[in-house]
């Protein structure tokens, strides 16, 4: 009997189908384009239609979410812009496929190189987004971003210069709230620390 | 490892008079075998004391001494200690005894070894480069040979850092100029000869397997752009109306010599190339390869990361076998509908993983010493909930639509036989090997990280077809759900990590041969360090790859229609096979 379950088959769908239009029913009309609807839909009680209607509708992301590295920048008292980024180099020695390049700047007088980057760049074409320059920094001055449209018409622009990859600490926060307030309470724990040392020492 | 108690008192080797060897290499194991010995000494190992399973052949280029090395890895399918084999063969002609006529699952693997590493096998029926291009100059795993596009030999690269200046990999590497061939060479005039040899060697073959009736032979190809062949991927079938009489697969279109890349980087830098193998489990590729480096580093996880990898490998055996259910009603022919429900079960096990490790499929989660993240209790509770109620309501509709549904039974049952002794001898693994009736399990034979805590069955079945694969992985699911619970039940608090994360590891020189039941079969890590950053030798031993040794003998006098079938019951990912 094998019409049956061709039948039984199609019945799965069509319950699947069914499902579907019960569940928009019953969250009247919020289903879509809401974010209670979007994170209805990615949870295991889900039932009918499982889609997320990209562009229209994003997928929040996670925390934790990785895509491209970027370099956190402070604002210092005067208002003028700290690049964290001391030019040590291990984030480019980490990464797996060599996709950073980085030059340290030289004191324009004396000639000696100082701790900041004079070229920063990475080529976007072959970062494979694993993030370990993120992970061993130990300035926390690159970390992953969640910018992830970043189609373009050409490739000429995918090595990206100092400029593009700056970003703000406030950009920082908005995206991963948990981490830098963590990183923020360990830089001021290990200063009161030092402080301390100093003062015993003295 | 373990066998060193009953070394020196095995009379066997005492029977060839000091002429095998131990390897006294510190850091290294197992014997040294001299060439002309091998075929002798591996009958006498099958025959008198059980080594009936050949689970890996690799080999390592030992420049500095001048010779290469062909490693063999030996187990016994009931279980017990391992033995590994080591033959030397100097680098001018390199050649050894094929063993293809004892374990047949040789077959793709030294062909592998010849292809990559250009050492001849001596009495190989078929010894043709599998992966790579039948015109490629050289072999790229000895360490003289460099490509193109050299750099330098070894990551990170100096130009990189402190005198970074950016540059387009093209610029330097122009395409229609990326190809290197000796100086005689023209490539105007040169004859592609491998496809005939491929031919022949069908057509010689399918005439003395079926008796024929006089009727005509055709060869035709299905693949590399064929939507049934779960990627670029290859089957040279030779029909005698709708039966297969003949079947070589033909791959390697993804090939990006995962090898040669694993021994330019450093240890720590492989991780996230491990997740680029078979991209539906990049988690279980991750702790394949930690675990075989932590063995060489005597390295320990503590207690609540051994549990973060379990449940991870265990979530990434669900979405593998409810993936595969998916594709094979795919295979099947209802097209998408079904595997887009089994994808529903997937997306939700991802969102776990996107959310602990940052990426849905590149995972690149684990260290040496443990994992690179605490689990929060909002995610265990999202596993605990997926574990405990969706999995397993999901996998009783699974199993009540599909198990006793007629179009399932009578499309694979009886099709795409591989008996026991076959399944052992083509060196199968995972749900293939254990549908044909022999219960071997690595988390059970050879338990390693914590899975000897955990109460769960070995899944098996005895008809060998296509259909017990489906019971298989159906029953295998369960017993992942079971040990699943357990885990998120007994997970305890404490460090995830053993140590600090390092950028550079300190990893001893010796080998280590890493394995672990990944949801397709038995996935290795053949790992050789000579104390400098990055590895001399990384090895990884494909269970799908090494499964496909076996197709021909499964689809042999099947109809054409179901090799489709049977091709999607082995379980490729083509990440893994071309490596």
């Amino acid at each position: 009997m094998n019409g049956w379950e061709i039948i039984r088959g199609l019945g799965v769908t069509l319950g699947h189908f069914f499902d579907t239009y019960l569940e928009d029913i019953r969250w009247k009309g919020k289903r879509y384009r809401t974010k209670e609807g979007i994170e209805g839909r990615r949870n295991a009680s889900v039932r009918g239609a499982f889609t997320i209607q990209y562009p229209e509708e994003k997928l929040p992301v996670w925390e934790e979410f990785r895509y491209l590295p970027f370099l956190v920048y402070d604002i210092s008292a005067e208002g003028e812009r700290e690049i964290r980024c001391t030019a040590c180099g291990i984030c480019s020695k980490v990464c797996p496929p060599q996709c950073i390049w980085i030059t340290r700047k030289k004191d324009p007088e004396t000639g000696r190189p100082i701790t900041k980057p004079e070229v920063f760049a990475i080529d976007v074409d072959i970062c494979m987004n694993c993030g370990f320059c993120a992970e061993f920094c130990p300035f926390d001055a690159i970390k992953m971003d969640h910018e992830y449209e970043i189609a373009s018409r050409s490739r000429d622009g995918n090595i990206y210069q100092l400029e593009k990859l700056l970003k703000s600490k406030d950009y920082y926060h908005s995206i991963r709230p948990n981490n830098s307030s963590r990183e923020e309470k360990e830089k001021l724990e290990k200063e009161a620390e030092k402080l301390k040392k100093s003062e015993s020492t003295v | 490892m373990s066998e060193q108690t009953t070394a020196a008192t095995d009379p066997l080797i005492a029977d060839y008079e000091g002429k095998i060897q131990r390897d006294n290499r510190t850091g290294f194991d197992g014997y040294v075998v001299p060439v002309e010995l091998l075929i002798s000494f591996v009958n006498r190992l099958k025959n008198e004391r059980g080594y009936d399973y050949l689970s890996s052949i690799t080999s390592v280029d030992y420049e500095q001494d001048g010779y290469f090395e062909v490693v063999y890895h030996l187990y016994r399918i009931l279980g017990g200690e391992s033995m590994t084999l080591k033959v030397r063969t100097g680098r001018e002609t390199p050649q050894v005894p094929s063993l293809y006529h004892i374990f047949p699952g040789a077959d793709l693997q030294e062909r592998e070894v010849w292809d990559l590493m250009g050492i001849k096998f001596e009495g190989h029926p078929d010894l043709r480069r599998v992966l790579l291009w039948e015109g490629f100059y050289g072999h790229p795993l000895q360490k003289d040979w460099k490509e193109p596009y050299f750099e330098e030999e070894i990551k990170p690269f100096k130009s990189r850092w402190p005198e970074g200046e950016p540059s387009y990999a093209e610029d330097k590497n122009p395409f229609a100029d990326n190809v290197q061939y000796p100086a005689d060479f023209d490539p105007t005039k040169w004859r592609e000869s491998s496809e005939s040899r491929l031919y022949s060697s069908l057509q010689q073959a399918g005439a003395s397997i079926l008796e024929s009736d006089e009727s005509d032979k055709i060869i035709i190809n299905l693949g590399p752009q064929h939507p049934s062949t779960h990627g670029v991927f290859r089957m040279v079938a030779n029909i005698e109306g709708e039966r297969i009489v003949g079947l070589k697969p033909a791959f390697g279109y993804l090939h990006r010599n995962h090898e040669k890349i694993g021994e330019r980087n450093t240890f720590i830098q492989n991780i996230p190339f491990t997740d680029r193998l078979d991209y539906i489990c990049s988690m279980s590729n991750n702790l394949g390869y930690v675990q075989a480096v932590e063995m060489l580093m005597g390295l320990q996880p503590p207690e609540r990361a051994e549990y973060i990898r379990v449940i991870m490998a265990e979530l990434t055996r669900v979405i593998n076998h409810v993936f595969w259910i998916g594709f094979l009603l795919n295979d099947l022919g209802a097209f998408f509908t079904p595997s887009l429900y089994a994808l529903e079960e997937r997306e939700l096990i991802l969102d776990v993983f996107e959310e602990v490790s940052g990426s849905r499929m590149m995972c690149n989660y684990m260290r040496f010493g443990g994992v690179v993240r605490d689990i929060s209790p909002e995610v265990l509770e999202k596993i605990r909930i997926l574990v405990n109620d969706r999995l397993p309501r999901k996998l009783e509709d699974f199993e009540r639509y599909l198990t006793n549904s007629e179009i399932i039974r009578a499309r694979c049952e009886g099709i795409g036989i591989l008996t026991q002794e076959e399944a052992i001898a083509y060196s199968a693994s995972g749900p293939v090997l254990r549908a044909s009736g022999v219960p071997y399990d690595i988390r059970r034979a050879e338990p390693y990280s914590i899975y000897d805590r955990f109460d769960f069955n070995v899944a098996y079945a005895t008809h060998g077809d296509v259909y017990d694969r489906y019971l298989v992985r159906v029953q295998e699911v369960k017993e992942s759900i079971k040990i699943l619970k357990q885990a998120i039940n007994d997970i305890p608090e404490g460090p995830y990590l053993a140590g600090k994360s390092q950028y550079q590891v300190r990893v001893p020189a010796g080998e280590a041969y890493g394995r672990i039941e990944s949801p397709k079969g038995e996935l290795g890590f053949y790992i050789v360090s000579n104390g400098k950053p990055n590895p001399w030798r990384y090895h990884v031993r494909a269970p799908s790859f090494i499964n496909l040794t076996g197709l021909e003998k499964m689809c042999l006098g099947e109809k054409v229609a179901d090799v489709v079938v049977i091709l999607g019951s082995i379980d490729i990912v083509l990440g893994e096979v071309d490596r």
